[in-house]
């Protein structure tokens, strides 16, 4: 493969150009993350703030009313009292009063004495199992607590307690927000890229530039330089973005982190140029560029579904998913501050493909005008 | 030795063929017209001559070169000015310029004469700060011109050139390709006017992806086998119903202001006023007259009409 640096250098400084004098597309590339990050960040969130809890107690004792006050002291949850009768507590989930629901017994402090066998009947809204799950932890949590201050006497042989690494609040927007930068920079840089050879050829360009001695090659490494620069710039900016908005910890190294998104960008950016010697139009080629990215990058890279619990050709299928190797990279250096050598499988899969692509641009690229 | 040869050039798109089997030679230093109407081939042929189309069949040979053997030999000295304006129209006209010139490196040193060479070949000067998107239709086709000529190509090849421009700047595109053909450039040049055809030193008229004829303008006009008469009158349309139906006519062509008749036999002064009366005087004026490209080209596709 020959290479002629000076040709490489025209078409760099020429796509440059192209990048500056179009405001409005600079404008939008730094204002849609923002947008989407925002949107994003907030929607996607399996925290749970606020549980409504009926609460009917029947005891009406000092020691009911304490169980009721655990539960108010609790952030999650917000006990209101209930009157009706407990066949009709149904109601209250179909007219969305309440997530949760529970029943003190009347003989509630007297079973409390006889010391075990207390029995105090909790009602979860289950049409949302995930949520429902959480509530039941959260319950038990919270009984546990209960039990732990008032039972005096009562001790199990051991006891429970996990202790939660990385993330010890489980904040949604630690897990989410590295998913949806690595989401949205895969779908902004092969869009760049994916409309700069299409549009050469909307625009009869291409025929100028291909009548002339430059190779394949230098077309292709030409376009890409520029655009890793201002993908570069745009990176820093949805992290640094991410950081201040959803007060992620970063916990490893920055230049480890900067080094591993650029190569990261740069796969991307040759999928772009793939798709952009194939498509015939800008539009089609952003099509392409939105289909290839966005969906695989949202449904199949563990961005919100755990790959471990996708169907095995599911799973299969996420190894073609370069964001799925990303995910693992900042989560590991964000949250864990991992090194580089802990993240050797990702990062060298994330090379190949980024190899992968780039010769595949070299070789579809035409210079010819043969379709 | 020829600049260009090309020997039963084929070229189809599917099963349809757009260039069916063309030979024919430029030499060196040649303003050399290829004319023909919209869908005759021109550009298929013109593409493939700059190696942008490879052919289905036959050969095409530069400076006694293969084309398709050596394209990069090739893409050194060639000049290609596509059909459709094919610059960047957000940059401005010297970085349009400067871009081509650095992709087929231009060395600094004679870039600054060359660059004051074309800005006042095509006059471009004032507006070189301007975005070619900014241009007029002719000075587009000039900056694509001048882009072209940037590496001071040996060869020429423009197709099209004076598509959608004013008559002034047409004639002004024209001006120019004489002048780079007195500094030694071959130029194949396409074009769907045929009074154009009358600038070149050689012509070949394409038809149907075929060459029909092919030689200088007065040697094709001097083959046109009829005598063609001006013919003109106060109604076209029951004149040349009229003429219709005469034996001796051979062809009758509708133009703008008058109506183009061949015969098989010349007609005498008699056979006019004869015929003067037989129409009630509605045939008013007819002159012998010399035939144009346009009616040899009419002439010669005749039979694959």
């Amino acid at each position: 493969m020959q290479l002629n640096g000076h040709r490489i250098r025209t078409v760099a400084r020429k796509e440059w150009y192209h990048i500056l004098y179009d405001f409005r597309t600079l404008f939008i590339l730094f204002l849609m993350p923002v947008v989407q990050l925002i949107m994003l960040g907030y929607a996607l969130n399996l925290e749970i703030k606020r549980v409504d809890l009926a609460v009917l107690d029947y005891a009406r004792s000092p020691e009911s009313t304490h169980l009721v006050n655990t539960f108010k002291g609790s952030p999650f949850f917000h006990p209101f009292p209930y009157d009706g009768s407990a066949a009709n507590m149904d109601h209250l989930f179909k007219t969305h009063q309440a997530h949760a629901a529970m029943i003190v017994p009347s003989d509630f402090d007297r079973q409390q004495q006889r010391e075990n066998d207390i029995s105090v009947q909790f009602l979860i809204d289950a049409s949302d199992a995930n949520r429902a799950t959480l509530i039941q932890n959260y319950c038990n949590r919270i009984i546990a607590e209960y039990n732990q201050n008032n039972t005096m006497s009562l001790s199990s042989l051991f006891d429970l307690r996990s202790t939660i690494y990385f993330n010890p609040d489980q904040k949604s927007a630690y897990f989410f927000v590295p998913g949806i930068i690595a989401m949205i920079l895969i779908m902004i840089s092969t869009l760049l890229t994916s409309i700069t050879i299409a549009r050469e050829k909307e625009f009869g360009t291409i025929e100028q530039i291909l009548v002339s001695p430059i190779q394949s090659q230098e077309i292709i490494i030409g376009k890409v330089l520029p655009y890793i620069a201002l993908a570069i710039m745009e990176a820093s900016f949805i992290l640094l973005l991410g950081m201040i908005i959803f007060d992620v910890p970063f916990r490893g190294n920055v230049i480890l982190l900067m080094m591993l998104t650029t190569l990261y960008i740069i796969t991307a950016l040759c999928l772009g140029l793939l798709i952009s010697t194939q498509a015939k139009t800008q539009q089609i080629a952003m099509m392409m560029a939105i289909t290839l990215t966005l969906l695989p990058t949202l449904m199949l890279s563990g961005l919100i579904f755990p790959i471990a619990s996708m169907p095995r050709i599911l799973q299969w299928i996420t190894y073609l998913v370069p964001a799925r190797y990303y995910l693992l990279i900042i989560r590991g250096i964000m949250l864990k501050g991992s090194g580089g050598g802990q993240l050797l499988e990702p990062i060298l899969l994330l090379g190949w493909f980024t190899l992968f692509f780039f010769i595949a641009a070299i070789r579809r690229m035409n210079t010819t005008l043969e379709r | 030795m020829d600049a260009i040869q090309i020997d039963n050039f084929q070229k189809q798109y599917g099963s349809r063929y757009a260039v069916k089997g063309v030979s024919f030679s430029i030499h060196f230093g040649e303003l050399f017209g290829l004319i023909g109407p919209d869908g005759a081939g021109k550009t298929t042929l013109i593409r493939s001559v700059c190696s942008l189309l490879p052919p289905d069949g036959g050969i095409i040979k530069i400076n006694e070169m293969d084309v398709y053997q050596n394209i990069s030999a090739i893409r050194n000295i060639l000049g290609y000015m596509p059909q459709h304006f094919s610059l960047y129209q957000d940059l401005s006209v010297e970085q349009n310029l400067h871009f081509f010139a650095d992709l087929y490196q231009v060395p600094q040193v004679s870039l600054k004469d060359k660059l004051e060479q074309l800005y006042h070949f095509s006059r471009l000067e004032p507006f070189k700060k301007r975005k070619a998107g900014a241009l007029s239709g002719g000075m587009k086709q000039k900056l694509a011109l001048s882009c072209a000529l940037i590496h001071t190509p040996e060869v020429l090849i423009l197709d099209e050139p004076t598509y959608g421009i004013d008559p002034v700047s047409r004639q002004e595109l024209w001006e120019m390709l004489h002048t780079l053909q007195k500094e030694n450039i071959t130029i194949l040049v396409s074009t769907a006017y045929m009074e154009e055809a009358d600038q070149c030193d050689r012509i070949a008229l394409m038809h149907q992806g075929k060459i029909s004829s092919l030689g200088s303008p007065s040697q094709l006009k001097n083959a046109y086998p009829y005598p063609l008469y001006r013919v003109s009158g106060r109604d076209f349309f029951p004149l040349k119903k009229f003429f219709l139906k005469l034996p001796q006519v051979h062809s009758i062509q509708l133009f703008g202001d008058s109506i183009h008749i061949s015969f098989a036999q010349k007609p005498n002064e008699t056979d006019w006023e004869h015929w003067k009366k037989k129409t009630n005087h509605i045939l008013t004026e007819w002159n012998l007259l010399s035939p144009s490209i346009e009616d040899c080209f009419i002439e010669f596709t005749r039979n694959s009409r």
